[in-house]
Order: structure tokens, then C-alpha cells, then sequence
């Protein structure tokens, strides 16, 4: 068997193997994960990592496919995350992005890794940003997170992107989904494809029309492709946006202010966990709980003004006092 | 520590008759394991594709009589790699006689015909991995 630092080792040193292997510590959490991501972390933060998204059926991962052969063709390093549903009952999923993967040719080098969206203890987010975490630091260029852009977490890693692609498709009620799942704030691109269906035109329409009068957090003005990613219409268009939009964050370091602004997010969400585990391992605190749900429920304060009552207590540090009076 | 087992399966170079491994592949996934479906792919691909996805086990499925020829690739070509730990199985029409080659001298762990029951090929996936993932083996 293969210590952990000699894969960290191989993988630094571009192994494929070793990166898979890595991927997967990481992916499941394994006791060698924090010293797994402390030892690549220094060689991370080069990649470009562009999200895709959309419902399912769009075509993400025939556009991803296409894509992934452009960015090897101008010599870029590729990595893909390609995460699918997994079954709620049995936990188990099974992931197809690969079917529409076709075969690499002479000279490309591409990275693609299927993920559940099911078991990735301590959510999809996390799983997904330290597998990309390992790529980068194995040295791929560019890497494509392809997600279902339907739950919260799908979305949250679509967010943790520096370009965010959002695929649409005529005929489908998608734009009216669009709008209602909030994947208009967070696309830099529109993609429509299957353009070569009626309505094709009407969905682009009406996605310009929602544009206008979605408030973003930058000034970049999101562009809509038709695309046929199946017939190859309109891809290379979409996939010179991709590199439009780069740019764009090259300028007066945008790419940075993105990135450190998602770091903090990611640290407050891990601050947060790791605080709530802390207070929870603490007894008196589990007191203070248990004595708050007792007057709670002799109906004597609200729920809202006792939480507020006992985490105040706590921060004064007096809940020991209090905690042994009121048994 | 426990964990989904990760299975490679595929459609063996052109054979086209997917009914069979799409059944498969939802039984494997009803039976919580994380299956990655490639479609037909030629045993170079599929070896790429189980070594990217850090794959337990790899399954074949062929009913056009490429078995003998393209089954043992995979394995020879996972031992080139240093992947002798990835489980092959296969599944197809063939005779009884190459089913048995290819487990005695080829290194397939087995190869289930028509006919047999779905929980077999998933205690026969489970049991062949006890020591990869943890999962204990189903109490006989």
C-alpha cells in the first residue's frame, strides 16, 4: 500500500492515479483529509474553474464534452467534476456524465471525475471544492464543474466558480425555472441550446428581457449563446465568451476580490460548523437547552426570546450558575 | 472505514445491447454502490475511466462474442497500470466454457450468464471488496 505523502507526492507531480486516489480521501472525509488538503493547499489557486449548470436533460454534459476538446486543442491541462443525484433511499447513485464523454484523442490531457451528490459527508459544497482543490494543485489549467442546477448545494457549487455557465433550452417552461430558482443572479453566460428547435429564438428573448432587470453583484453584462452543443453550432462562440468573461476578471483584479470573497464565505460556513460542534461537546450547554425547552414548553417564554436569553447567558458566562439553579 | 462501493460499468468495444447493464447498473445503485456508467467504450478507456474514478470494481457487459479477446485486455491492461486491486467482473451471453476460462486463466472473479438471480451479482460485487471498503460481507 501507498503512504499518503507519497501520493500527495505523485499527485503534486501531475500522477493521475494519485490524484484519483487523493480525490477520494478527501471526497469521503478519511482521517488523512486535513493533512491530505494542508499539504496540497500551498500549490492550489492557478486553476480556472468554470461551473455549469442547468436542468436536467440540458445537454451539460454533451456542452462539457465539447468544451473540455477546446480547451485541450489550445494545450490547457482540463479537469472535470462532474457530480449527478444520488438515490435517497439506498444512498447508492448512478452517474452517466461519462456516456457522452468521447474518446480523447492524441495529446489531450484531461481529468474526469464522476461524484454522487448522496454520501459527500459534510455537504456537496465542501466535497466538490476540495476535489477541485487537489486538481488544481496537480496542476490542471482549467477545470469544469458540471452540476444539476436545481438544489441549493448544486448551486452553492456552481457559486464557488470564477465563470458560471447556465444552460437553458427552448420549450421546456425553462426560462420561468430560471427565474424562480435564482440561476439568473449567478450565470455570467446563458447557453440555449438545442437552438435548433422551434422557440429557440423566444427563449433567448425572453432570458435578454429577464436580464435587464436582474440585479447582479458586478458589472459584467451576462451574453446568451445559441448553441447546439449535439451539432457543434454556436460552441466555439460560447466557449471565446468563457475566455471574454476571463478576461474580465484579469481587469483591476476582479479574479482576486471573487475568489476572497468566496474564501470568506467558505470560512464563515466552517467557522459556524466548528463552533456549533464545540458548544455541543460542552454539557453545561446541553443543560442550558434542556432548561430552555422546559420553560418553552410550560409555555412560560417563546422559543425565540429563550434562545436569545440562554446563548446571551452563555456569552456572559453565567449559564453555570444558572443551569444549577434551575434543577 | 464504510463507503459506497465504485463501479465501473460498460458496454464492451461495439456491442450495442445496453438492456442488460442498464439493469445491472440500477441494481447496483438500489444496492447503494456508486455506479459510473460509460457506455461502449474499448478496454483502454475503461481502464482511464476506472483509474480517474478510483473505481472497486469494473463490469463488463458483452453479448457479441468479443469476450475472450477484449474481457482479458481490461485485466492486463489494469496490471499494467499497477490497478491489480480493481475487481473485473462480466456479464453476457457466451458458452460455459469460455465463462470458465475467463475466470480461471484470465483473472475475471466471474462471469455471470443469463438467468442468474440480480442479488448474486450484488453479494458476488460486495463480498469481492470486503477489504477495500470496509462494507462487512452478507451474514451466510
Amino acid at each position: 500500500m501507498v503512504s499518503v505523502d507519497e501520493l500527495v507526492a505523485a499527485s503534486l507531480a501531475g500522477d493521475k492515479y494519485a490524484m484519483s486516489r487523493l480525490i477520494s480521501l478527501v471526497e469521503r472525509e478519511d482521517p488523512h483529509a486535513p493533512d491530505i488538503l494542508q499539504a496540497i493547499y500551498p500549490y492550489s489557486g492557478n486553476a480556472y474553474r468554470i461551473g455549469v449548470t442547468g436542468p436536467p436533460g440540458a445537454g451539460k454534459s454533451t456542452l462539457v464534452n465539447r468544451l473540455v476538446q477546446a480547451f485541450c486543442k489550445d494545450g490547457y491541462a482540463v479537469g472535470v467534476i462532474a457530480v449527478d443525484p444520488s438515490s435517497p433511499f439506498s444512498g447508492g447513485a448512478l452517474l452517466g456524465d461519462r456516456v457522452r464523454f468521447k474518446a480523447k484523442t492524441e495529446g489531450m490531457d484531461c481529468f474526469f471525475r464522476s461524484m454522487s451528490a448522496g454520501r459527500a459527508l459534510g455537504g456537496l459544497a465542501r466535497a466538490t471544492r476540495d476535489a477541485a482543490r487537489v486538481m488544481d494543485a496537480s496542476g490542471r489549467q482549467v477545470i469544469i464543474l458540471e452540476t444539476v442546477g436545481v438544489g441549493q448545494s448544486e448551486m452553492d457549487i456552481a457559486k464557488a466558480a470564477d465563470t458560471v455557465v447556465v444552460m437553458l433550452t427552448p420549450e421546456s417552461g425553462d426560462d420561468m425555472q430560471a427565474m424562480k430558482a435564482g440561476l439568473m443572479e449567478i450565470a455570467d453566460l446563458f447557453a440555449v441550446n438545442k437552438s435548433d428547435r422551434p422557440g429557440a429564438d423566444a427563449a433567448v428573448q425572453t432570458i435578454e428581457g429577464m436580464l435587464s432587470r436582474t440585479s447582479r453583484e458586478t458589472d459584467w453584462q451576462p451574453r446568451v449563446y445559441m448553441i447546439s452543443a449535439a451539432l457543434n453550432n454556436g460552441v466555439r462562440e460560447l466557449y471565446d465568451g468563457i475566455w471574454d468573461h476571463h478576461g474580465f476578471l484579469g481587469l483591476e483584479n476582479r479574479m482576486g476580490e471573487r475568489r476572497k470573497a468566496r474564501i470568506r464565505t467558505e470560512l464563515k460556513t466552517l467557522m459556524m460548523a466548528e463552533f456549533s460542534k464545540r458548544l455541543w461537546e460542552d454539557p453545561a450547554h446541553n443543560r442550558g437547552l434542556e432548561t430552555a425547552l422546559e420553560k418553552v414548553w410550560q409555555r412560560e417564554i417563546d422559543p425565540g426570546n429563550a434562545a436569545r436569553e440562554t446563548v446571551g447567558r452563555w456569552f456572559s458566562g453565567t449559564e453555570i450558575d444558572d443551569s444549577i439553579a434551575g434543577q | 472505514m464504510e463507503r459506497n462501493i465504485r463501479v465501473v460499468t460498460a458496454k464492451l468495444g461495439l456491442d450495442i445491447h445496453w438492456r442488460g447493464v442498464y439493469l445491472v447498473s440500477q441494481f447496483l445503485k438500489e444496492a447503494g454502490m456508486d455506479v459510473i456508467y460509460l457506455g461502449n467504450k474499448f478496454p483502454e478507456q475503461i481502464v482511464e475511466a476506472a483509474m480517474e474514478e478510483d473505481a472497486d470494481v469494473v463490469g463488463l457487459s458483452t453479448l457479441c462474442g468479443n469476450h475472450l479477446t477484449l474481457g482479458p485486455k481490461v485485466v492486463e491492461l489494469l496490471r499494467e497500470k499497477g490497478m491489480d486491486h480493481v475487481r473485473v467482473f462480466m456479464g453476457g451471453v457466451m458458452a460455459p466454457k469460455d465463462a470458465r476460462k475467463l475466470e480461471q486463466e484470465h483473472g475475471i472473479v466471474k462471469v455471470y450468464l443469463p438467468d442468474t438471480p440480480m442479488q448474486t451479482i450484488v453479494d458476488g460485487i460486495r463480498d469481492s471488496v470486503v477489504e477495500l471498503t470496509g462494507i462487512p460481507k452478507k451474514a451466510m
